[in-house]
């Protein structure tokens, strides 16, 4: 058992893990965050998105005695049922989801990608690699490590847009 | 996952002196394919050593007037590294086009040159496979073959190597710098670094055990028009069917190096040479010697193909 | 209540909450990632241990020798289960193989051990230090090789295993346009999100189980069976299931292993099936092979159809009823659909979204596709001329209840500018991409199942609404508030659904899309009930009085429900029971899908650049949860056009690419712009509610019209689907690809 102490949405915690604990697991099984879902756990869906240091990553390809010190952001560090993150309020308001599960990944993913675009990182949609511009393409292409098999994808986008100010494509 | 103890290294020589002294230690940065393998009991690793905390994340020119890539830079950093845009566009291109946003923010430079195969047999431990398991036999070569290698491969393995920045820094003629426990320093040629499978698929590249990569360099830049190519069966967060990188220079001359068909980069030379009869001409000469299975016989039309497009892209920017 | 004669004017007609686009009620439980699917209850089975499936290492063949000590006395393990230990097992009514082998091993992947211990680390290690001595047999994989050794099967769900009337073979004969093409379609996966969980807990003999299941009265009889124990010691719960389309209707291995690991071990237990054991282990769509053959006369009028179908499955298995819409789709006197059954050893085939007509209409939409090609007629025009009022198997005295098919292929192309294509292919083109449009038909029949439901209203005037329905991102949560809403006369916000519990009323599930409906229509009959058990506590006749505004009110009289439902409140359950509706007429789901592609000229890569459709299911009762149904579901049939294929390993027995790496399903970038309209329709025959089933339609045609599409673009004409790039450029020469 190693001992790991982790910040989650704001919150110190310590615990004593098997080093094969992977971060996903910590937060559901150990800390009882099961807001963060396990669809594949090989990095294949997305379900797991989470942001670690202000980065979104999938947790179930990361050892959670990895992120010792590290500042952990899940679904449940976003918002709650009664004070939504604007990026959860889209979700509803666009029906951007039907199952459920992948949903927490996509906003998690959402909220950091939108990050990625102000931090001027570029994407395989990226048209000048020296400027990248805000477009519905970009978007497709940014979310496309989160599957939505349920495929609400174009409302997605629509919450996405709505809460990136950009109105409709 | 079997069982493992875990320690984080402070410096680059406690890694490599520990991954010298632990018997069955593994290195760990990104985890993104390590942990995917491990997962399976594919790799088995009795230690792992984090080296997230050990420096080698800065991107730096080089006397050469080259860059020089930490192994610990992750490839949404590289990818978005402002020299990197403006002066090896491939390499960028590359990046971005693996993957998906969440494993490039984790995935580094060292560990995407040393991505294990996708096939499937590869990853089913109930089933016959030389680079696993070896001795054991190819399920492969007469089963579900479609993405699998056409060109290099052997009489015991037709694994194809999965990186896409491993394209692109194979045609930017990139080094491997790495440290052994003992300090000592050398640079591998990428065209030396990943290795054909032979008789012995397993080993897949030219490190002994408990050496660390501790950088990529690439030689000054080579200007021209860079781009790449990656055709795969949808239009995002997928392994390439097929993948060329390119760089056309203003005199006529171009390079190319490929994804997707060969257990490593694959460049061959002939092919840069052949640029000037056409996109045929390159794919026939980078495919010379290519024995590809009934299912993935397409790759070869599929690559002149893709020369083709990427042609076509010069001609209509000209 | 009996649903045996057209509905008449009804409160759902009013559309004050049933009918207008309403966010799910659920929706806030689901961004915040609050929603508990059925691994996370740490609520209610704190101190679960983690179960790990092991899977058959062989496809057929027998478990000659187990050697579980090295597993048994690994760190953390609390027991292992297997054949061996498990106790005399029975098999689920739903089930066609055991959902734990051996001796007999009967699929690839088939759970053949459970191995339990105190964290998932330990039990997933654990798991691979089983020793298990298989003795393989050759078994059956291909099913192309094994067409001419297929049976006719039993007749089955969707009836008769073949049809016929009229006289075809002397009609396509005498055709003066004939069409006789084949085209095959592959095994498929669900790939939904939420893999197959359950957390089981014993209490004395009583069994809980937290599940992920779309049928939850079937899991309970179900698990009772195999465990050879009575129905009312097991409780099924499951309000959020992430996924299912089919592939969590019945009882599967993580259920039975949990339970059994359960009792072995004293505590409650979790498992979820592993993503790379999903392919094989649960159920997939079959592969099928498919003849078409057409005569119609020049104009297009088809006097002759007939459609022949080969699947295969498992001993005991059923076929892939992909020849269903031939039956009821197109005029023509003489037709013939045919269904035949390969015995195969590969994983169990089964239901997905839309067993039947998803696969069947890749081929039957290609096929009027190419007559509409070879007649010269434009393919909305082709359908129109060949749009029939009546079950034509039948003749006219088994109309349609409703059909707005001709109403959905005008209004569809319209909206989508289907005038602007060119009908010879290879003509369009922008940049490197070649441009094309194709249209088909979507079809789906309309299912109606029996459910119950019980409704209640409290001292406050709350409403309450329990019933085992499922909500597998159908949006039951919300269409059933709203009927409740509708009939009691109080807004959404005013109603609690319950869902997903055996302790409800037995509902209609969800599957086939007939739960949407269905269930709302058990509501809809148990709000009856509480309505007339009102009035009847407010001295009003229960004929006469409306309830609205959260009144009772007769004339000038009025009382608040809540004063009428008391301090205690009052209850009431009814189910809905569908008479002979559906055997007077035939039902059915209908629209028009279009859709725009571009096919790279040089490397044949097919990118969707839009997508549209108009469907006519009856009354839309969330517009917004609906079209979400469909756009979901055209981007499964965009899926099965272009990526989606299970690849049998025919020497091993198995599906080789078994993970979301390798079975690829369309992302973010496949899938740009998706238009759906739904065209008005009440349909009176179908159930109180006036609606049909939508979560199917969307897949039915959305693939074909890719296909179409690509023809248009390209010249080149797939019947082999999935329509990949190596397929294509096989064919390019004379196509408009370079």
């Amino acid at each position: 058992m190693d001992a790991v102490e982790l910040t989650v949405n704001g919150r110190d915690v310590h615990l004593q893990l098997d080093p094969r604990t992977t971060l996903l697991d910590a937060l559901r099984e150990h800390l009882h965050l099961t807001g963060t879902k396990k669809g594949c756990d090989h990095g294949q869906c997305g379900a797991c998105t989470v942001i670690v240091e202000g980065r979104r990553i999938n947790s179930c390809l990361t050892l959670a005695v990895m992120h010792e010190g590290e500042n952990v952001t899940t679904i449940e560090g976003l918002g709650s049922p009664d004070n939504l993150h604007p990026m959860q309020r889209a979700f509803v308001t666009h029906d951007g989801y039907q199952c459920g599960y992948c949903t927490p990944g996509q906003i998690c993913s959402a909220v950091a990608m939108l990050e990625e675009i102000a931090a001027d990182i570029p994407s395989h949609a990226t048209q000048d690699l020296g400027e990248v511009e805000f477009s519905d393409a970009e978007l497709r292409e940014r979310m496309s490590g989160n599957i939505c098999r349920c495929a609400a994808y174009p409302n997605i986008i629509a919450a996405i847009r709505d809460v990136a100010g950009e109105g409709e494509a | 996952m079997k069982p493992f103890t875990y320690s984080r290294a402070a410096s680059v020589q406690e890694a490599a002196q520990t991954a010298a002294s632990v018997q069955g230690a593994r290195f760990i940065a990104g985890g993104t394919n390590l942990l995917d393998l491990m997962k399976l009991q594919i790799e088995t690793p009795t230690h792992l050593i984090d080296v997230n905390h050990i420096g080698l994340n800065r991107i730096e020119a080089t006397d050469e007037g080259g860059l020089r890539i930490g192994a610990l830079v992750r490839n949404t950093d590289l990818a978005a590294n402002e020299v990197v845009r403006r002066d090896y566009a491939v390499l960028s291109r590359a990046l971005l086009a693996g993957a998906s946003g969440q494993l490039r923010n984790k995935a580094t430079t060292a560990g995407n040159l040393l991505q294990r195969t996708r096939c499937p047999y590869f990853y089913d431990t109930r089933m016959p496979c030389n680079k696993r398991k070896p001795g054991s036999g190819c399920a492969a070569m007469k089963g579900i073959s479609r993405g699998l290698a056409i060109i290099g491969t052997s009489d015991a393995c037709i694994a194809q190597h999965p990186s896409d920045m491993a394209v692109a820094m194979r045609l930017l003629d990139a080094n491997v710098e790495t440290v052994t426990a003992d300090g000592t320093r050398r640079s591998i040629p990428i065209a030396d670094f990943h290795l054909l499978p032979g008789d012995t698929p397993h080993v897949e590249h030219r490190l002994t055990p408990g050496e660390l990569i501790a950088a990529v360099t690439l030689p000054p830049p080579i200007g021209g028009t860079q781009v790449y190519r990656k055709v795969r069966d949808r239009a995002s967060y997928a392994f390439a069917l097929v993948s060329v990188a390119a760089v056309f220079g203003e005199d006529g001359s171009a390079r190319f190096a490929f994804g997707g068909i060969a257990p490593k980069p694959w460049r061959v030379d002939a092919a840069d040479a052949a640029v000037g009869s056409g996109p045929k001409a390159v794919a026939d000469a980078a495919l010379a010697g290519a024995q590809p299975t009934a299912q993935n016989a397409f790759k070869q039309g599929l690559t002149a193909r893709t020369l083709a497009s990427l042609f076509r892209q010069k001609e209509a920017r000209a | 209540m009996k649903f045996d004669r057209p509905a008449t004017a009804n409160p759902i007609d009013r559309g004050r909450v049933v009918g207008i686009a309403h966010d799910r009620i659920e929706g806030a439980a689901k961004v915040t990632g609050t929603a508990p699917y059925a691994y996370e209850r740490h609520d209610a089975a704190p101190n679960a241990a983690y179960g790990w499936i092991v899977g058959s290492a062989i496809a057929k063949g027998r478990i000659a020798a187990m050697d579980l000590t090295a597993a048994e006395v690994a760190p953390g393990v609390l027991g292992v289960v297997t054949h061996q230990n498990a106790g005399p097992l029975g098999k689920g009514n739903m089930n066609t193989a055991h959902l734990l082998g051996g001796p007999a091993v009967e699929h690839y992947d088939q759970a053949v051990a459970l191995v339990i211990a105190d964290t998932l680390e330990n039990a997933r290690d654990a798991a691979r230090l089983l020793r298990i001595d298989y003795r393989a047999e050759q078994g059956r994989f291909d099913l192309a090789a094994d067409r001419d050794r297929a049976a006719k099967p039993e007749d089955g769900f969707g009836g008769p295993a073949d049809t016929s009337a009229g006289d075809f073979d002397a009609a396509f004969g005498r055709a003066a346009v004939q069409i006789d093409q084949s085209y095959t379609t592959p095994d498929q996966s669900h790939a939904m999100m939420e893999p197959h969980a359950t957390t089981a807990a014993w209490n004395g003999d009583r069994l809980t189980l937290w599940t992920s299941n779309q049928m939850v009265a079937w899991a309970v009889g179900d698990m009772a069976r195999t465990l050879k124990i009575p129905k009312d010691r097991i409780r099924v719960v499951s309000p959020y299931v992430g996924g299912g389309f089919g592939g969590k209707l019945f009882l599967r291995a993580d259920a039975l292993l949990a339970a059994l690991g359960a009792r072995a071990v004293g505590r409650p237990v979790k498992v979820a099936i592993a993503r790379s054991q999903i392919p094989n282990n649960t159920t997939h769509r079959p592969a099928t092979i498919q003849r078409i053959r057409i005569g119609a006369d020049k104009d297009g009028v088809i006097d002759a159809i007939a459609h022949e179908v080969w699947s295969g499955d498992l001993p005991g298995g059923e076929p892939e009823t992909a020849a269903m819409q031939t039956r009821l789709l197109y005029r023509g006197d003489h037709r013939r659909t045919a269904h035949r059954l390969a015995t195969l050893d590969l994983p169990e085939g089964n239901a997905m979204r839309a067993p039947g007509e998803a696969v069947g209409m890749l081929a039957l939409e290609v096929a009027m596709d190419e007559l509409a090609e070879t007649c010269g007629v434009d393919p909305v025009e082709l359908r129109i001329r060949n749009d029939v009022q009546y079950d034509p198997e039948v003749g006219p005295k088994r109309p349609f209840s409703s059909r707005k098919f001709v109403e959905c292929l005008r209004q569809g192309a319209a909206r989508f500018g289907w005038e602007q294509r060119d009908s010879r292919p290879g003509q369009k083109r922008d940049g490197r991409w070649l441009v094309g449009m194709g249209m088909a038909a979507a079809f789906r029949n309309n299912l109606v199942a029996s459910s119950g439901a019980r409704v209640g209203v409290d001292a406050q005037g709350r409403v309450t609404v329990e019933t085992d329905m499922t909500d597998i991102g159908t949006g039951s949560y919300t269409i059933i508030g709203q009927t409740a809403a509708e009939m009691m006369g109080v807004p959404l916000e005013a109603v609690t659904v319950r869902l997903g519990d055996s302790r409800f009323p037995v509902s209609s599930g969800s599957g086939g899309q007939f739960g949407g409906n269905s269930s709302t229509a058990g509501v809809y009959a148990a709000c009856v009930a509480l309505r007339t058990k009102l009035a009847e506590r407010a001295g009003f006749p229960a004929e006469q009085v409306i309830f609205e505004d959260g009144l009772l009110r007769l004339g000038n009289q009025s009382r608040p429900l809540a004063a009428v439902a008391g301090p205690d409140g009052l209850w009431a359950e009814d189910r809905i029971e569908f008479g002979d509706l559906t055997e007077r007429y035939a039902q059915a789901t209908f629209g028009a899908h279009f859709c725009e592609v571009g096919v790279d000229i040089d490397t044949a890569e097919v990118r969707i650049r839009r997508m549209g459709g108009a469907f006519a299911a009856g009354r839309i009762l969330n517009p917004k949860s609906a079209r979400s149904q469909v756009i979901g579901a055209m981007t499964m049939g965009a899926g099965a056009a272009l990526m989606e294929e299970l690849q049998v390993d025919t020497r091993f027995g198995f599906f080789v690419n078994h993970d979301m790496a390798e079975y690829v399903v369309p992302v973010h970038a496949d899938i740009p712009e998706q238009d759906v309209l739904f065209v008005e329709e009440l349909d009176d025959k179908s159930s109180p509610m006036k609606a049909k089933g939508v979560g199917e339609l969307g897949i039915c045609g959305a693939g074909a019209a890719i296909a179409n599409a690509i023809y248009n673009a390209t010249g080149i004409r797939l019947r082999d689907y999935p329509l990949t790039i190596d397929k294509l450029i096989e064919r390019a020469e004379g196509s408009a690809l370079a």
